[in-house]
């Protein structure tokens, strides 16, 4: 965008982050009593709530069912006023299609579907405040909730964003970096094997920059899984704590 | 909402409770369950708040925008709702599966808090017939335990209490029509009067009594219900009977007696809590959802 300086001549963002550095995140398990398995994040400015719903029965028609594995059921919502322009619907929308279609493929490739044969897991994600990466946000979030409803996964699935902004790779996009028109790459990562389970560029870039973006969203990937690996054992410890005698 | 199965034998012994005034739970039957309120929650809005009573947890946002008054209204402005039962919920609602509780429960939201006697809708207005202040209330149900509408009540109260809207300068523009300024100074604002904004009371008949504020089990112990709107001086805004069964003509008069009691008694300590989170300032440790 002309006139919107994404980076300084000193190296520094918008906001003051240096390119590499991830926006700060908070995040809570078992936000929920009722669901399964809940969790709460906050990267930022942008806040998702991920709720799981399962292992359970399959739901409406008996023919989704599939006889060797789990189905993944994925709904991605904005609340009506998460974003500055009040949106009408809070899903149904093209967008939004194509985010739960997305968030299900990175789901497959991360949750053990096979130990569930003919059975469903619903993972409901709900964007509160957007501020960019919400795919990210919703994807940590879900990891998340699906870990405290004691559902096995491969690994951690951690999701991050990333542009690529005068020959540099920034990672962790916000709303206005993101809105800029350049590049944007969300990245969804196993960490420990370094598998990738979603990843998904919108706009043009020149192939020998690509190897330098999926570097940099991988390494941004690995520190948030590290994040998300701390809430998850801060968790356990208070829970266990409290049921411990 | 979560379906809760109640055996007979459970009914029996809720309803004996009930009787006794002395609820599973251990609440009297005019008694409210816990509440957290928090202000302010969601920054890309005007106004916001959540409300938790109990399991049922709600989170509202109110948007100002500018829009045309009403023909029928030239002078006031006005409130939309819209509730989104969202899957977080309950699976249910995926899909289409929440539009027709969330349509029910915004055309009662709307009886009962778009008139001049709740809100001081003139203050809405910018320029007659013109533009006017259109505030989208938007509710978004997180759990459902029953008792929702005390809960969205009581959440919006608390957001219109926290909502500011920017002041608006009328200039004459160059070709001679109108036109509107925003002040950029967050502190120049509008904050709304929300003194005779009512809260509503819900009232489940359950064997002879009938109880305030019933969870999904107390709820399928009961026929039907009366839902009651009493402003901060008791005064009765709205009546509308809930659920499918019938009521006699004096238990209606004994609830509705209730209601008045019980909603004018939940006034003060609300204000009270929103006036005090409100003294904190910037020094408040925002909660929210990491709690």
């Amino acid at each position: 965008m002309a006139g919107l300086e994404l980076l300084s001549d000193q190296g520094y963002r918008l906001d003051g982050r240096k390119p590499s550095e991830l926006r700060k995140v908070q995040a809570r398990m078992g936000v929920f009593t009722q669901a399964d398995g809940s969790a709460y994040i906050e990267q930022g400015n942008t806040k998702a709530l991920a709720v799981v719903y399962g292992p359970h029965e399959v739901r409406g028609s008996r023919s989704k069912a599939l006889h060797d594995r789990a189905v993944i059921n994925c709904q991605y919502s904005m609340a009506t006023f998460s974003t500055a322009e009040r949106k009408r619907r809070p899903h149904g929308d093209r967008k939004s299609s194509e985010m739960s279609l997305h968030l299900k493929q990175t789901f497959e490739a991360a949750v053990l579907t096979s130990l569930y044969p003919r059975s469903q897991i619903d993972i409901f994600v709900k964007i509160l405040q957007s501020d960019g990466g919400n795919y990210s946000a919703c994807v940590n979030a879900a990891t998340l909730a699906v870990i405290d409803a004691g559902i096995p996964m491969r690994d951690y699935v951690c999701a991050c964003s990333a542009g690529f902004v005068e020959n540099t790779a920034v990672v962790d996009l916000c709303h206005a970096e993101e809105s800029g028109g350049g590049t944007v790459m969300s990245l969804a990562l196993l960490p420990r094997g370094g598998q990738v389970a979603l990843v998904q560029m919108d706009a043009r870039l020149h192939q020998d920059h690509l190897d330098a973006l999926m570097e940099a969203a991988m390494t941004a990937c690995r520190s948030l899984g590290q994040v998300l690996d701390g809430v998850v054992r801060q968790h356990l410890q208070e829970v266990s704590v409290l049921t411990a005698e | 909402m979560a379906a809760v199965q109640v055996c007979e034998a459970e009914k029996v012994y809720i309803m004996h409770g009930v009787r006794d005034d002395l609820r599973v739970d251990g609440r009297g039957c005019e008694d409210y369950r816990h509440m957290e309120i928090e202000t302010d929650v969601v920054s890309n809005t005007d106004g916001s708040a959540r409300v938790k009573l109990g399991y049922t947890d709600v989170l509202v946002g109110i948007k100002a925008e500018i829009g045309k008054p009403k023909p029928a209204a030239p002078d006031e402005g006005y409130l939309e709702f819209f509730v989104d039962c969202s899957a977080n919920a309950t699976p249910e609602f995926e899909g289409r599966g929440g539009e027709e509780l969330g349509s029910e429960l915004s055309c009662t939201l709307y009886k009962v808090f778009n008139n001049v006697n709740s809100l001081e809708l003139r203050a809405l207005c910018i320029a007659p017939r013109e533009h006017c202040w259109v505030l989208y209330v938007d509710v978004l149900l997180l759990q459902c335990d029953g008792n929702l509408f005390d809960a969205i009540s009581i959440a919006i109260k608390a957001a219109l209490f926290n909502t500011r809207i920017p002041k608006v300068t009328i200039t004459e523009g160059e070709e001679g029509g109108a036109e509107l300024e925003l002040s950029d100074d967050p502190y120049d604002c509008v904050r709304l009067n929300v003194e005779n904004v009512p809260c509503i009371v819900t009232l489940c008949k359950i064997g002879h009594r009938h109880v305030v504020d019933a969870t999904l089990q107390e709820k399928a112990c009961s026929v039907a219900g009366l839902l009651v709107s009493v402003t901060h001086k008791g005064t009765i805004t709205c009546v509308r009977k809930v659920g499918g069964g019938s009521l006699e003509p004096e238990s209606i008069f004994e609830m509705t007696e209730t209601g008045k009691r019980v909603g004018k008694a939940l006034h003060a300590p609300l204000m009270k809590l929103l006036r005090d989170e409100e003294a904190q300032g910037k020094q408040r440790q925002k909660v929210g959802f990491l709690g």
